[in-house]
């Protein structure tokens, strides 16, 4: 993006406190976290298990209410989940499972109110395509793999065309070459629309493949340890290696921390 | 130890298909008709039937056992008279009042219970209740409150089903993923919205299997409360039949209602209920 002034943010999470209440406590899952996502940003969230990313992108899908800080799409604040941005999540029960997959991604483009009757349907078909499924096109999803399910969710997420596609692990659950091959599509369509994702993952090696922009975060509470620029996909298999080996080390150096207080 | 030999790789070529002995074989017919279920079942109830003959005969009492002939025979001259007809078509009317009654009001009182959590308390309550207490228990004072017609046996299928279709819709309901719940809410559903679109179908193998045990459940306590006061409103149903024929000892006529019972239960289980099943759970794969 040329220009030499600075774009303003698409979406602008400012000193978010996330607090959740379980049976007996009350957790404070991220702690003032800033970040900001411009348009066709691949934006990830990284950080092992409980450093909060998950609450962090069900905060900002509108599901949870943040104690302190907040959240702004386009300049409006944030308060309850719409088809503007859109879930894939990591489950592969998310698709409707009594419609078919035309019909799930036409379900989700009508009842939001995006389109209607056969403009849906081609809309639907359109994105389906762009995933490979049109032979699945009237399966209904028990009968798909799990990566054609991910592919049926991620398809949905893009044929709402919203402003940004939240994507919490969707891959996951799939076995490793799956895993890699749907990481390839993912930035082959990227390449093909420049959608806005945020993606979170636990896992470096996808972080640094899928993402231009990686936010580091630690756990107990979440919070943001480091933001970096990933590398280009083109980039020399050494760089991405010691990229790689330099967000572990900031990483494993917080576990030795936390080692060292219990 | 460094001294391990180092063992030779192994390549092998696949062998084709030809070189095994069997690799698909046809089962012969007998084998084959005794792996479908139906014909085991339609077996079995032959022989049953041949047995039931027999001990009739060899009893030669029809006071107490008629021939399967003999009931066939009082069925179909029902049938032709048209007295067993009626009687069917009378209690299904009011089976068909009760049941849906029970299932709106149990539809109702769930979408309460999982909108409001006073309504949870309401439900759980109610139905921990009375769910164990038998519909006909209720009968003596269903009579005393709604006379002896169509409102008592109204009243009791009522309650023989609305606590069971409740029951399990709102554990449907509650058995529904998160993860559904959130995809209707990402796109823009809520309330009554969500009810209808995601949570009732999502739960609809178990809204399915509360409506068999209500179905069975009222049918049974419809058949129960007719033979007690048999005549709602000057047109006696199937339980009617049964006692009006055994005050007259025609016992053959007697079986010939149980018969038509059996056989209605069978109808609505294996045909009305498996066919939803068919075209929906099995379909979408949420039961197999």
């Amino acid at each position: 993006m040329p220009g030499k002034t600075e774009p303003p943010p698409l979406l602008d999470v400012r000193g978010v406190t996330l607090r959740y209440k379980t049976r007996d406590h009350l957790i404070t899952a991220t702690y003032r976290v800033d970040f900001s996502i411009r348009q066709s940003d691949r934006f990830i969230l990284l950080g092992p298990s409980g450093c909060g990313k998950s609450t962090l992108l069900k905060a900002v899908g509108g599901y949870m209410a943040p104690t302190e800080g907040e959240i702004t799409l386009k300049g409006k604040r944030i308060t309850r989940p719409g088809p503007d941005r859109m879930m894939v999540f990591q489950e592969f029960d998310q698709l409707l499972p009594w419609k078919t997959v035309r019909q799930n991604v036409v379900f989700a483009l009508e009842t939001s109110g995006k389109q209607k009757g056969r403009a849906a349907d081609e809309q639907a078909m359109r994105y389906i395509e762009k995933v490979h499924l049109t032979r699945f096109a009237d399966a209904y999803p028990h009968t798909l793999s799990g990566g054609m399910k991910q592919r049926v969710a991620i398809a949905r997420g893009m044929a709402m065309e919203p402003d940004i596609l939240l994507m919490d692990e969707p891959f996951a659950a799939l076995d490793a070459l799956t895993r890699r091959r749907m990481q390839d599509e993912l930035l082959g369509l990227w390449e093909e629309t420049r959608f806005t994702v945020l993606f979170v993952t636990h896992s470096i090696p996808e972080a640094v493949k899928i993402g231009n922009r990686i936010l580091l975060m630690t756990p107990h509470p979440g919070q943001v340890k480091a933001e970096l620029n990933s590398l280009d996909p083109s980039a020399h298999p050494g760089e991405v290696a010691m990229l790689e080996q330099r967000i572990h080390d900031m990483l494993f150096a917080d576990r030795v921390e936390e080692e060292a207080h219990v | 130890m460094s001294d391990m030999a180092i063992r030779p790789e192994v390549v092998r070529e696949i062998s084709g298909a030809d070189e095994f002995g069997i690799v698909e074989k046809e089962f012969s017919t007998f084998e084959r008709l005794y792996n479908l279920g139906w014909v085991r079942k339609t077996g079995l109830l032959i022989l049953l039937a041949l047995l039931w003959e027999g001990y009739a005969r060899h009893l030669d009492n029809p006071l107490l056992v008629p021939t399967l002939t003999d009931t066939f025979r009082a069925w179909r001259e029902g049938m032709e008279s048209g007295v067993l007809p009626e009687r069917i078509l009378a209690s299904l009317q009011v089976l068909a009042i009760g049941f849906t009654t029970g299932v709106v009001l149990a539809g109702i009182l769930t979408v309460l219970a999982i909108t409001t959590r006073i309504g949870t308390d309401f439900l759980e309550s109610m139905t921990a209740m009375l769910n164990p207490l038998p519909a006909i228990a209720l009968l003596p004072l269903a009579l005393i409150w709604f006379g002896l017609g169509l409102g008592s046996l109204v009243f009791v299928l009522v309650h023989s089903v609305l606590w069971a279709v409740a029951l399990n819709t709102h554990a449907g309901f509650r058995g529904v993923s998160n993860t559904l719940r959130m995809v209707g809410r990402n796109y823009g559903l809520s309330g009554l919205g969500l009810v209808f679109k995601i949570l009732i179908p999502a739960a609809f193998p178990s809204i399915l299997s509360g409506l068999k045990i209500g179905w069975a459940f009222a049918w049974r306590t419809l058949i129960a409360a007719e033979l007690v006061f048999g005549v709602a409103s000057g047109k006696g149903g199937l339980g009617w039949y049964i006692f009006e024929s055994k005050n007259q000892l025609d016992i053959p006529e007697v079986f010939a209602g149980l018969l038509t019972i059996i056989m209605i239960g069978l109808l609505v289980e294996n045909v009305i209920f498996r066919t939803i099943e068919n075209r929906t759970v099995r379909r979408w794969g949420m039961q197999t």
